[in-house]
């Protein structure tokens, strides 16, 4: 019953996706218009897919630190992606995927610097081990210095270039196309895949590492593969869309109080769940202020903070 | 009766990164089915890293550790987890939890990736609430249950996993005095209607002796003693190990500890 609900919204978000806009289609022509099939049915595609994956990671990422309070962002993905952009923008390289692709290269340095730093014990990063604290305290310095960097080019550029970059940073679906989509769909489902099959060892880890492994998960090999998928997922989503905070901190948390604690529920459910808010939200960052267009990671912010204050009380009273 | 041989520890001896001694120094212990194992020792005398050692979390620096006849390293965590089920010292509960999910979580070792619950797992975990006598429990929350209920409900994930071994880390500790005598009583009960072996860290060392086949004691990393109740608590091994002067005196044929006080003059 909760499932057909879920994917009842799910229908009429991508419908109202379809339907709002800023530009009216006479609904005689609805099915021919080509706002309809180029413009408005990928960018809502698009919308969910990374609505979804950011939702995914939120829970991998949670499940793996051991933290419900843990947002995706939270590992300096943001940081490094934000640099790749800047430096992107600084150097004029050309062409409509320059950007982010330099996001994505900086969101991926970020990663495997984090990872590096998480990794404690063993010689010459062998037989290391993740440490879901170092983990986090690693994201949020990479994520910082990367900050700084940026913002210094940024201080150095002239007025229209930061412009864009500011832009760019606070994420949005306008450049979305059908190859986006096509991008988009061959990348996620492997990291997707990860995260699902670690479904069952991640519901083990919330006992602790060391109850984990006698219940029969491998934490070391599964601490390294959810942490590189959902980061994956989120320089992907990155590049895409830029940093759209609060999805991957807000849908998991949501989905836990609905469906409970297993992730075998509690990954598709995000999945759908992260999509519906997404795919709302950017219809609402396209359709509010018409003409002009809103960053869509300003909807979401303005949407997450109020629901994640009050999750947060909700938490710590009970 | 067969002797059927389930841990097999050989001085082993282990040492954390950085430490400057041994945590376990040539330390031996063997495990058969239907037998009941205490480990008894002050703390940080080696009690934890032992079976740590002996499950496969920790190389050894020495020696071997051995289960089923295959080296503890060499077993894939999921293929131990069907062969040893573990009630650790410590626990998170991250987020809420009804005391049959919890249960479940036993199963977990037996599923296929992407396959769902069997009935056999149901009968499993079934059949585990009702040895563990928390079947009228089992839509309870966990934070709703008292101490002994939630070791109890520990216990009967750990039998879900229908393992050959059960390794209880002070299982005991903040009990009350029923809930303790219970636990014990249920561990016997299980090692011989099922002939399951039992490896159980425990400072109690008068229910150890009552209880156990055999005690392993530890000081400093090193057996002190290691044999039945009778032989290996005497009151010389006891007083050293622990630093205080004890009487044993026997019971039901078992060796009790009194510990004495120090001093004799007060009233």
């Amino acid at each position: 019953m909760k499932y057909v609900a879920l994917l009842s919204v799910a229908l009429a978000t991508v419908a109202a996706g379809l339907l709002l806009g800023p530009a009216s289609v006479p609904a005689g022509e609805f099915l021919r218009s080509p706002i309809v099939w180029q413009l408005r049915l990928p960018r809502v595609v698009l919308a969910y897919l990374v609505g979804g994956a950011l939702g995914v990671a939120g829970v991998g990422l949670q499940a793996l630190v051991r933290n419900p309070l843990a947002d995706p962002f939270l590992l300096g993905l943001s940081g490094g992606a934000g640099l790749g952009a800047v430096v992107a923008i600084a150097l004029h390289l050309p062409g409509p995927w320059a950007l982010p692709l330099a996001a994505f290269a900086g969101a991926v340095g970020a990663m495997v610097l984090v990872y590096r730093l998480g990794l404690i014990g063993g010689t010459g990063g062998a037989g290391g081990e993740l440490d879901p604290r170092i983990l986090l305290l690693g994201g949020v310095a990479v994520g910082a210095f990367a900050a700084a960097i940026t913002t210094a080019l940024v201080s150095l550029a002239e007025a229209t270039e930061l412009r864009n970059a500011f832009l760019w940073l606070w994420g949005g679906f306008s450049a979305a196309s059908w190859t986006t989509v096509l991008v988009m769909l061959v990348y996620a489902p492997l990291p997707l895949a990860v995260i699902a099959a670690a479904a069952r060892p991640l519901d083990l880890l919330a006992l602790g590492e060391e109850p984990a492994q006698y219940l029969g998960a491998d934490v070391r090999r599964l601490k390294q593969l959810v942490y590189l998928a959902a980061s994956l997922l989120t320089a992907a989503a990155v590049a895409i869309s830029g940093v759209i905070g609060f999805v991957g901190l807000i849908v998991p948390h949501v989905c836990r109080l609905v469906w409970g604690r297993l992730h075998r529920t509690l990954i598709p459910t995000s999945f759908l769940t992260g999509g519906i808010l997404l795919a709302a939200a950017d219809t609402l960052a396209r359709t509010a202020v018409a003409p002009r267009e809103l960053p869509v990671g300003i909807v979401t912010a303005l949407i997450g903070v109020p629901l994640f204050a009050f999750l947060l009380r909700r938490w710590t009273v009970s | 009766m067969d002797r059927e041989l389930i841990v097999a520890i050989c001085d082993l001896t282990c040492r954390y990164a950085d430490a400057p001694r041994d945590a376990l120094r040539e330390v031996s212990l063997e495990v058969n089915a239907g037998e009941f194992h205490a480990v008894l020792g002050p703390n940080g005398s080696g009690k934890t890293t032992l079976v740590r050692a002996a499950l496969g979390l920790l190389r050894p620096t020495g020696g071997r550790a051995e289960i089923l006849g295959r080296a503890a390293s060499e077993w894939s965590r999921r293929d131990l987890a069907r062969v040893v089920g573990v009630v650790p010292q410590r626990e998170d509960n991250l987020f809420p939890q009804r005391v049959r999910e919890t249960v479940l979580l036993g199963r977990y070792p037996h599923l296929s990736l992407f396959g769902s619950v069997r009935e056999t797992d149901r009968a499993a975990v079934e059949r585990a609430l009702v040895a563990c006598d928390v079947r009228d429990l089992s839509d309870r929350w966990l934070w709703t249950l008292s101490g002994g209920e939630y070791q109890r409900v520990r216990l009967a994930r750990a039998l879900a996993q229908e393992p050959r071994l059960l390794v209880l880390d002070e299982p005991t500790t903040s009990l009350d005095l029923r809930h303790e005598m219970e636990l014990f009583e249920l561990v016997r009960e299980l090692v011989d209607a099922r002939r399951l072996g039992a490896l159980m860290i425990t400072h109690h060392v008068n229910l150890a002796a009552r209880f156990a086949d055999q005690v392993l004691i530890l000081a400093d990393g090193r057996a002190a003693a290691r044999g039945a109740p009778a032989e290996a608590l005497t009151r010389d091994t006891v007083e050293r190990v622990f630093s205080w002067p004890v009487a044993i005196k026997p019971f039901d044929g078992r060796p009790q500890m009194i510990p004495l006080r120090q001093r004799k003059d007060a009233p």
